[in-house]
C-alpha cells in the first residue's frame, strides 16, 4: 500500500464549516460583538449536509458557520472599532470611578463612532440587490418610527426612522408605485414594485406599543442601525430617479400653501417641516423642474408568434397599471378625524386623489369640510349628523378594496353604517384546487365587466346557482381526480348531495348504455391504475404516497372551508327569513 | 550597657532603701553607703529594678511617673523577649513551666540585687579602674556569653545573658563580701548548668579564690515534708539553682507572678482602656491658623500665564486654533451605488443563500375575513391547547365590523424580533424542491386488456363444505374438482356445474388434497392427521378408473420385505367401495401431499423441527417409501417436484432449496427474504417459482438469474396462504387472508437474456373473511384460464 495514512475529518466537508465558538474564539470577540458583527456584515448560520460528518463525527446539536464566512469577517475594519469602543467604554467607566468629570467629558466628546457605508456597499453590490432584501428594513423602520420617544432605544434612531419612512412614503407617493393593500390584524400591509421590484411592508396601527419583556431591544437596534443606513441610501438613489432633491423638500408653490397656516404651532422649523413632509398633501420639489411626468409609451417591435403574444400580453399589463396609477384621479377626499388619516392620504395620494383632513387632526389639510367639490367622505363611525347630499360617505374598507380591485368598486357596499363585505387578501393567488371565497368570484367577475348589480333577494338565488356551479366543478374536477382519491370524494361528494335535493338532475352516465360504457371505460382505467400502483417500486411509492396525501389535504381543507362557508349561509339565509316572518 | 542602666539609677535609690528595710537583712553600713549613693550618679542598678520603684513611686511622690513607666516596660518586656528569643533559638527540651521558672528566678536575683545592690558603690569609688577593667572584661565574658547562647543554647547561660546587668551588679558586688554567709547568693560561675558542681559541696570560687560553699543543705524529702507541713511560707519559698539557696518571695513579687498568670500587665497601675487623645483636634477652627496678610503676588496676574494666553490669543487670531466642529449626529447620504460594478461580488460566494422574504399573509389574517375562515368553537380550542409551535396559524383569525374597531395587535414586536433572530441565528440550506407529476412515478405498463385471457368475474360457488375449505385441487382433465375441508370430508366436484358428485366422510380434518397429474390414472391422494389415503373416486372414463383399481390391486410384494417408516395397507370391504385403495399409515402428522408429474410419485410433508423424517417418497407401483434426508434443515413448509427435472424443491421457513433426486444433493439454495414462506409454485417451464408468504409478499425467482428474488410483490395487505402457476397461460394467482385472489401475468420468455414480465392483471374479490382467514388455497383451472379459491367462508369459487 504505501502512502500516508488518511485522517478523518481533515479534509471535504468537515474543514469547511467552523462552530460558532470556535468562530468567536478565532475572531477574539465576545459573543455580543460576534453577534453584532454577524448580523451587520449579514452572517448567518449553515446547515451542513451531513451534520455528522461536518460535527466531526458527534450528533451533538451546533450551529455552524462557514469557514470562508469567519475569514471574510477577519478583515472587517469594523472589528478594530468596536475594540476601540470597548477601551472607551473601560476608560470612561474608570473616569466615573475617579470622578473626573472633565475627563469624562473629554472622553464622550471623542466617543468612537463606525460608520457602515462600506458594509452596504459589500453586501449589496448593485443597486437592484439592495432593493430586493429592503423588505424587512421598511418593516422594521416603520416600527420603530411609531416607537414612544422614551427609553427602549435612542431617540435619534427613532426621529431618523420616521425622517426615512417620510422619505420612502413621499417617494411611492410621487413614483405612484403602490400596488396592494390589505388590512389585516396585525396592521397594513403594502405592496409597491419599485424598479421591477416587488416590495412589501408591514406598518402597525397607530397605538401605543405594549414592550415586551422577552424582546431583546439590542438585536433589534443592531438590525436598525444596519437598514436606516442601507434605507438611506436606498431613499436618497430612489430620489436621485425621478429627480426629486434629496432630502426632500416640498414644491415651492406648495410650500407657499401651507406656510400660512399652523406656523406658530410648532417650536422648531425642522420638526414642522418633517410634519408637513409627513402630511404627504403636497408634491416634491424636483432638480429639474418638468411638468409633468411624460407618457413612456412602449416601443414596438416587429414580433411574431410567441413573442408577438408576450408582446401583446405585456401591453395590456401595461396599460392596466397606468390605468390603476389613475385609479383615483379627480376625485376629492375628505378624511373625517377616526380613520387612520397617514395610511389613508398615502394610498389616496398614491392613486392621485386629492385629500384634506380636519386642521386640528394634522397639518397639511388644504381644504375644508364644506368644500362642495368633495366626492367622497371617508368616515368610520355609525352615523353622520350633517351630510352634504353631493358626496359619498363611505367606509374606509371600500378605498382598500378599490385598490386592491384595480377598479372604482360601486360605494353602495361602503356606505355608512352598513355592514362590510369580507376584506379579501390581495396576495393570495388562487390555483386550481384551492379555495376561492365567493366574494373573490364576484370581484373576478366584476373586473371581467360582467354586470354585477343585483338586488339583494336575487342576489341569494344567485349565490345558490354559483354554488351549485361550483359543485358541478367540483363533481367534473373529481372525475378526473385520481382513483385513490375516489373513494373519500365520492363520500365527501355523497354527503353534499345528502344535504342539497335538485330535482331533475340524473348524472349522465345512471341514464343510458351510452353513460353505462362510459362509467365502464372509467372504472377499467381506474383498475388499471390501481394495479399499475401495486407494481410501484417502494421508494417511488413513497413519494408518490406523500404527494398524494397532501393532494388530499388540501382538498379536503378546501372541503371543509366550503362545508363551513355553507353552514354560515345557511343559518344567515334562516335568520332573515325569521325576521321577515316577524315583520309580517 | 552598664552607662545605659546606670542613668535610671537615681530612681531607683529610694526603694533600694525601702526594700532593704524592709527586708530587715540590710545592715546599717550598707544604708549608709546607700544614701551616699544618692550623690553618687555612676552605680551599676538594674532596670529591673524599677518595678518596685513604681510601685512605690506613687507613695513617694518624687519621681516622673510616665517616665518611671517606660523604663518599666522596657526593662520588663526586654528579659521576656529576650527569654523568648532564647528558647527559640534553643530548641531546647526544657520545661513549659520554664518561663514562671526563669521569672521567679529574676525577681530573686532582683530582690537579691536590692539587698547587694548599695555595695558597689562604695566600692566604685575605690577601685574605679579596677572596676572599669571588669567590666571591659565582663564585657567580652558577655560576648563570649552571647556566643555560647547562639552555640550550645542552654537555658541557664541564656538566664544569664539576661540577666547580664545583674551578673555584673552581683559581681560589683563582691567586693563587699569577702566572706559569704548562707544567704549569701552571690553566683561566681556564670551560666553554665549547675549539674556541674552537683557533686561538689561549693558553687565556683571568690575573689579570694576561696570557694563559696553551698549552703548546708540535707533536706530528704521527709524534711521536705515537714517543711511543707511546717513552714507557712512554702509555698512562697523557691528554690535558687543556681546558688542552691531556696528564697522567699516577697508579697509583691508574688503579686507579679499572679498577673503574670493571669495574662494581665506587670504593673498594677497601668490602665489598658485609657480615652484615646486624637492627634489634631476634629473642630473646625473659624480663624486662620496663622493672621498672615496675603502676598502681593496672589493678586497681581501671571506673568508665565499672561505669556501663555497671549500665544493662544494669537493663534486663535491667526486661525491656527479652530474651534472644535460640532459632531455630526445625522448620516450623511450619498449615491452610494454610483459606480457599482455588477461582476464586483465581494464578499460573497456561491454559497450564499439569502433569506427567505417574509409570507405574505391570507385571507384569514384580514381585519374583516369572510366567514369561512373564522374558527370555530372546538377549533378555537384546540388552537388554544396546542403548543405555539404547533400551530398551523401564528394568530386567532378575527373579525371586526369596521377598521374603527380593530386593536393593536399584541405580538408585533415579538413577530419582528422572531424575524430578526431568524436572520442571523437560523441555519440556512438550499434545498431543492423536487416537482414531481405523481403520474410519471407511476410505471407503464402493458394494458390487462391485452394480456387476455384471464379470469375476470367469479361466476361459479361450489357450497356444500361447513368449514373451512384447506386445500383444492383439480382433475387432469378438468372436468372435477376435489377439496379438503376441515369438516372432515372430502367432496367431489363437477367443475362446470358446480354439483358436489360425491362426499367421503374421512377420520380427520382434511389437510391437503391432491389429484394425480397423471391423466391414465384416477387417483386423489388426501392427507388428514397421519395417514395419506388414496382415492379412486371413480368418476370420469370408466376404462380409466378400472385401469387404476387394476394398477393397484396387481401389485405383488418383494421377496424381501423392508422395514419402511410408513405402513403401506389395501383397503378392503365398506371402505372400498367408498373408493379407499391405499392407507398409507405415517408415523407423524402429515401436512402436505404433492404428486410427481409422472403420477407414480407421491411425497408427504411431516413438519418437525427436530427430525429427519419429515419429508417421505412414496411409490405407489411398487408401494415402497424413502427418506430421502438424514438431516434436518429446518421446519419444512412445502415440497414440490420439478415439472420436467429430476429435481426436488422443498421450502423451509425462510428458504427454498432444491435438490438433484439422482445425484442426491443440494443444487440451490434460494434466500426468499421472507421471514415465513406459507406456499411455493413452480412454473410449467421449471425455470421460475414463486413463494408466498406469511409477511404479505410474494417473492418470484428466476433460477437462472440469481438465488434471490427477481421480484418481490407486496400486493397483498395480509398473509399469502397459496400460489398457484397456470400449466398453459402465463398466468399465475395468489390467495391472501385479506379475502382477494390477485392474477397476475407472468410470461417467462424463452429468449434468456429477456427477464420474465410481470403484470398484475385482476383483483378478485368474493371470499369473505372468517376468522382473520380469507383465501386458503388457489389452483388453476388445467386448460381453461379459470381459477378456483376455496377459503374460509367454507365456499370454493370459479372465476372464469
Amino acid at each position: 500500500m504505501g502512502g500516508l495514512q488518511k485522517k478523518k475529518y481533515e479534509r471535504g466537508s468537515a474543514t469547511n464549516y467552523i462552530t460558532r465558538n470556535k468562530a468567536r474564539k478565532k475572531l477574539q470577540l465576545s459573543l455580543a460583538d460576534f453577534r453584532r458583527l454577524c448580523i451587520l456584515k449579514g452572517i448567518y448560520p449553515h446547515e451542513p449536509k451531513h451534520k455528522k460528518k461536518v460535527n466531526k463525527g458527534s450528533t451533538a446539536p451546533r450551529t455552524f458557520y462557514l469557514l470562508k464566512d469567519i475569514r471574510f469577517l477577519l478583515h472587517e475594519p469594523i472589528v478594530r472599532k468596536f475594540r476601540e469602543y470597548k477601551v472607551f467604554v473601560r476608560k470612561l467607566r474608570k473616569a466615573y470611578g475617579k470622578a473626573e468629570w472633565t475627563g469624562v467629558e473629554r472622553l464622550r466628546d471623542n466617543k468612537p463612532g463606525y460608520k457602515l457605508d462600506h458594509i452596504i456597499k459589500e453586501r449589496y453590490p448593485t443597486f437592484i440587490d439592495a432593493l430586493r432584501d429592503i423588505d424587512d428594513a421598511l418593516s422594521m423602520c416603520f416600527l420603530f418610527s411609531t416607537f414612544a420617544r422614551t427609553g427602549k432605544c435612542h431617540v435619534q434612531t427613532i426621529t431618523l426612522c420616521r425622517r426615512l419612512t417620510v422619505e420612502w412614503m413621499n417617494y411611492v407617493v410621487t413614483s405612484r408605485s403602490l400596488r396592494k393593500v390589505f388590512l389585516s390584524i396585525k396592521g397594513i400591509y403594502y405592496q409597491a414594485e419599485v424598479l421591477g421590484q416587488l416590495i412589501t411592508w408591514l406598518v402597525p396601527y397607530q397605538f401605543a406599543h405594549d414592550h415586551p419583556t422577552d424582546v431583546d431591544y439590542r438585536v433589534m437596534a443592531t438590525f436598525t442601525e444596519m437598514y436606516t443606513t442601507l434605507f438611506g441610501f436606498i431613499n436618497f438613489r430612489l430620489y436621485q430617479t425621478l429627480n426629486l432633491v434629496y432630502p426632500p423638500k416640498l414644491d415651492s408653490k406648495a410650500e407657499s400653501e401651507l406656510k400660512a397656516e399652523h406656523e406658530e404651532d410648532y417650536a422648531m422649523d425642522s420638526e414642522s417641516y418633517l410634519e408637513k413632509l409627513s402630511a404627504l398633501s403636497a408634491s416634491l420639489a424636483r432638480v429639474v423642474a418638468t411638468a409633468e411626468e411624460e407618457e413612456n409609451q412602449l416601443d414596438h417591435f416587429p414580433t411574431e408568434g410567441e413573442d408577438l403574444e408576450n408582446m401583446q400580453a405585456r401591453e395590456k399589463e401595461q396599460k392596466e397599471q397606468e390605468a390603476q396609477k389613475r385609479l383615483f384621479e379627480g376625485l376629492k377626499f375628505f378624511l373625517n378625524r377616526e380613520v387612520p388619516r397617514e395610511s389613508l392620504a398615502f394610498i389616496l395620494r398614491c392613486f392621485g386623489a386629492e385629500v384634506s383632513w380636519d386642521k386640528s387632526l394634522c397639518i397639511g389639510g388644504t381644504y375644508e369640510v364644506t368644500d362642495e367639490t368633495i366626492t367622497h367622505q371617508i368616515v368610520d363611525r355609525p352615523d353622520m349628523d350633517k351630510q352634504y347630499i353631493n358626496r359619498y360617505y363611505i367606509q374606509p374598507q371600500w378605498v382598500f378594496d378599490s385598490v386592491n380591485a384595480k377598479m372604482r368598486l360601486p360605494v353602495e357596499d361602503y356606505f355608512l353604517g352598513t355592514t362590510l363585505p369580507p376584506h379579501l387578501s390581495p396576495f393570495v393567488e388562487e390555483k386550481d384546487g384551492d379555495y376561492v371565497p365567493p366574494e373573490k368570484l364576484k370581484l373576478m367577475a366584476l373586473q371581467r365587466g360582467e354586470n354585477p348589480v343585483q338586488e339583494e333577494e336575487e342576489d341569494d338565488d344567485d349565490e345558490e346557482e354559483e354554488e351549485e356551479d361550483e359543485e358541478e366543478e367540483e363533481e367534473e374536477e373529481l372525475t378526473e381526480e385520481k382513483n385513490l382519491k375516489k373513494m373519500e370524494d365520492k363520500r365527501a361528494q355523497g354527503k353534499t348531495l345528502a344535504v342539497k335535493v335538485t330535482p331533475g338532475k340524473v348524472k349522465p352516465w345512471e341514464t343510458g348504455s351510452a353513460g353505462n360504457k362510459v362509467r365502464l371505460e372509467q372504472e377499467e382505467k381506474a383498475e388499471e391504475k390501481r394495479l399499475a400502483i401495486m407494481m410501484m417500486k417502494k421508494k417511488e411509492k413513497y413519494l408518490y404516497d406523500k404527494i398524494m396525501f397532501g393532494k388530499k389535504r388540501t382538498t379536503r381543507e378546501v372541503n371543509k372551508l366550503t362545508a363551513k362557508r355553507k353552514a354560515h349561509e345557511d343559518a344567515s339565509k334562516a335568520q332573515k327569513k325569521q325576521k321577515k316572518a316577524k315583520k309580517q | 550597657m552598664t552607662k545605659a542602666s546606670a542613668t535610671k539609677l537615681p530612681r531607683g535609690m529610694p526603694t533600694v532603701t525601702l526594700e532593704s528595710q524592709k527586708n530587715g537583712t540590710m545592715s546599717k553600713a550598707k544604708v549608709k553607703s546607700a544614701k551616699k549613693r544618692v550623690a553618687e550618679d555612676d552605680n551599676d542598678q538594674l532596670p529591673i529594678f524599677d518595678k518596685d520603684v513604681t510601685e512605690k513611686a506613687g507613695e513617694e511622690g518624687d519621681e516622673d511617673l510616665s517616665d518611671s513607666e517606660e523604663s518599666v516596660f522596657s526593662g520588663l518586656e526586654d528579659s521576656g523577649s529576650d527569654i523568648d528569643d532564647e528558647e527559640e533559638d534553643d530548641g531546647d527540651d526544657e520545661d513549659e513551666d520554664y518561663d514562671a521558672d526563669v521569672i521567679l528566678d529574676e525577681n530573686l536575683k532582683n530582690s537579691s540585687g536590692v539587698e547587694t545592690s548599695a555595695e558597689p558603690a562604695a566600692s566604685d569609688k575605690s577601685t574605679p579602674k579596677q572596676q572599669d577593667g571588669k567590666s571591659a572584661s565582663k564585657e567580652r565574658r558577655k560576648m563570649k556569653k552571647g556566643k555560647g547562647v547562639a552555640i550550645d543554647g542552654r537555658g541557664e547561660k541564656g538566664l544569664t545573658t539576661t540577666f547580664q546587668g545583674l551578673a555584673t551588679a552581683q559581681q560589683g558586688d563582691e567586693y563587699e563580701h569577702d566572706t559569704s554567709d548562707e544567704e549569701d547568693i552571690r553566683n561566681t560561675v556564670g551560666n553554665v548548668p549547675m549539674e556541674w558542681y552537683q557533686d561538689y559541696p561549693h558553687i565556683g570560687y571568690n575573689l579570694d579564690g576561696k570557694k563559696i560553699f553551698k549552703p548546708i543543705r540535707n533536706k530528704d524529702e521527709l524534711d521536705e515534708f515537714l517543711d511543707k507541713m511546717e513552714n507557712p511560707d512554702y509555698w512562697r519559698t523557691v528554690h535558687d539553682k543556681t546558688t542552691a539557696s531556696d528564697i522567699r518571695l516577697t508579697d509583691e513579687q508574688v503579686d507579679l507572678v499572679h498577673r503574670l498568670q493571669k495574662g494581665q500587665f506587670g504593673d498594677v497601675n497601668f490602665n489598658e482602656y485609657e480615652p484615646s487623645v486624637d492627634f489634631f483636634t476634629n473642630e473646625v477652627m473659624i480663624h486662620p491658623v496663622t493672621n498672615r496678610p496675603q502676598d502681593k503676588r496672589s493678586f497681581i496676574p501671571s506673568l508665565i500665564e499672561k505669556e501663555k494666553v497671549s500665544k493662544l490669543v494669537h493663534a486663535i487670531k491667526m486661525g491656527w486654533i479652530k474651534p472644535r466642529k460640532p459632531k455630526e449626529t445625522t448620516p450623511q447620504y450619498y449615491d452610494l451605488w454610483a459606480k457599482e460594478d455588477p461582476n464586483a461580488i465581494l464578499g460573497r460566494h456561491k454559497m450564499h443563500v439569502p433569506a427567505p422574504k417574509m409570507r405574505l399573509p391570507g385571507h384569514e389574517e384580514s381585519y374583516n375575513p369572510p366567514p369561512e375562515y373564522l374558527l370555530t368553537e372546538e377549533e378555537r380550542l384546540v388552537w388554544e391547547q396546542q403548543d405555539a409551535e404547533d400551530r398551523k396559524l401564528p394568530f386567532l383569525p378575527q373579525k371586526h365590523s369596521c377598521l374603527r374597531a380593530v386593536p393593536a395587535f399584541s405580538r408585533f414586536i415579538h413577530e419582528r424580533f422572531e424575524r430578526c433572530l431568524d436572520l442571523y441565528l437560523c441555519p440556512r440550506q438550499r434545498k431543492m424542491r423536487v416537482n414531481v407529476n405523481p403520474e410519471d412515478l407511476i410505471p407503464k405498463l402493458p394494458k390487462p386488456k391485452d394480456l387476455q385471457p384471464f379470469p375476470t368475474t367469479m361466476s361459479l360457488v361450489y357450497r356444500g363444505h361447513t368449514s373451512l375449505v384447506r386445500s383444492i385441487s383439480a382433475s387432469p382433465t378438468g372436468q372435477w374438482l376435489v377439496s379438503g375441508s376441515d369438516d372432515f370430508t372430502v367432496r367431489f366436484w363437477e367443475v362446470n356445474t358446480g354439483r358436489c358428485m360425491k362426499t367421503l366422510e374421512v377420520g380427520g380434518a382434511v389437510k391437503s388434497v391432491a389429484w394425480n397429474p397423471n391423466p391414465a390414472v384416477c387417483l386423489v391422494a388426501v392427507c388428514f392427521e397421519s395417514t395419506v389415503l388414496l382415492l379412486n373416486p371413480s368418476l370420469g372414463d370408466r376404462l380409466v378408473v378400472s385401469s387404476t383399481d387394476q394398477l393397484i390391486t396387481s401389485y405383488e410384494p418383494p421377496e424381501e420385505d423392508k422395514e419402511q417408516a410408513v405402513t403401506w395397507a389395501l383397503s378392503e370391504g365398506p371402505e372400498h367401495n367408498k373408493g379407499h385403495r391405499l392407507t398409507l399409515t405415517h408415523p407423524k402428522a402429515v401436512k402436505q401431499v404433492v404428486w410427481h408429474g409422472k403420477g407414480d410419485y407421491l411425497s408427504s410433508v411431516m413438519p418437525d423441527n427436530s427430525s429427519n423424517l419429515q419429508v417421505l417418497i412414496h411409490q405407489v407401483s411398487k408401494r415402497r417409501t424413502q427418506n430421502p434426508f438424514r438431516k434436518s434443515k429446518g421446519l419444512v413448509q412445502c415440497v414440490s417436484f420439478h415439472p420436467l427435472r429430476p429435481y426436488f424443491f422443498v421450502a423451509t421457513q425462510r428458504y427454498v432449496r432444491i435438490y438433484n433426486l439422482i445425484k442426491q444433493e443440494l443444487t440451490k439454495k434460494l434466500m426468499t427474504n421472507c421471514k415465513w414462506i406459507s406456499s411455493m409454485a413452480i412454473h410449467p417451464g421449471g425455470d421460475n417459482l414463486i413463494c408466498g408468504s406469511y409477511d404479505c409478499r410474494l417473492a418470484w425467482f428466476d433460477l437462472d438469474l440469481s438465488t434471490k428474488p427477481y421480484k418481490m410483490l407486496r400486493h397483498h395487505k395480509k398473509a399469502l396462504r397459496g400460489v398457484a402457476f397456470h400449466r398453459n397461460y402465463p398466468l399465475f394467482a395468489s390467495g391472501a387472508d385479506d379475502g382477494s385472489v390477485i392474477v397476475c401475468h407472468g410470461m417467462v420468455y424463452n429468449d434468456l437474456l429477456q427477464n420474465p414480465l410481470i403484470v398484475p392483471v385482476k383483483v378478485l374479490k368474493g371470499h369473505q373473511i372468517t376468522h382473520d382467514l380469507g383465501v386458503l388455497d388457489v389452483t388453476f383451472h388445467p386448460t381453461q384460464p379459470w381459477v378456483f379459491s376455496s377459503g374460509a367462508d367454507a365456499t370454493i369459487r370459479l372465476f372464469t
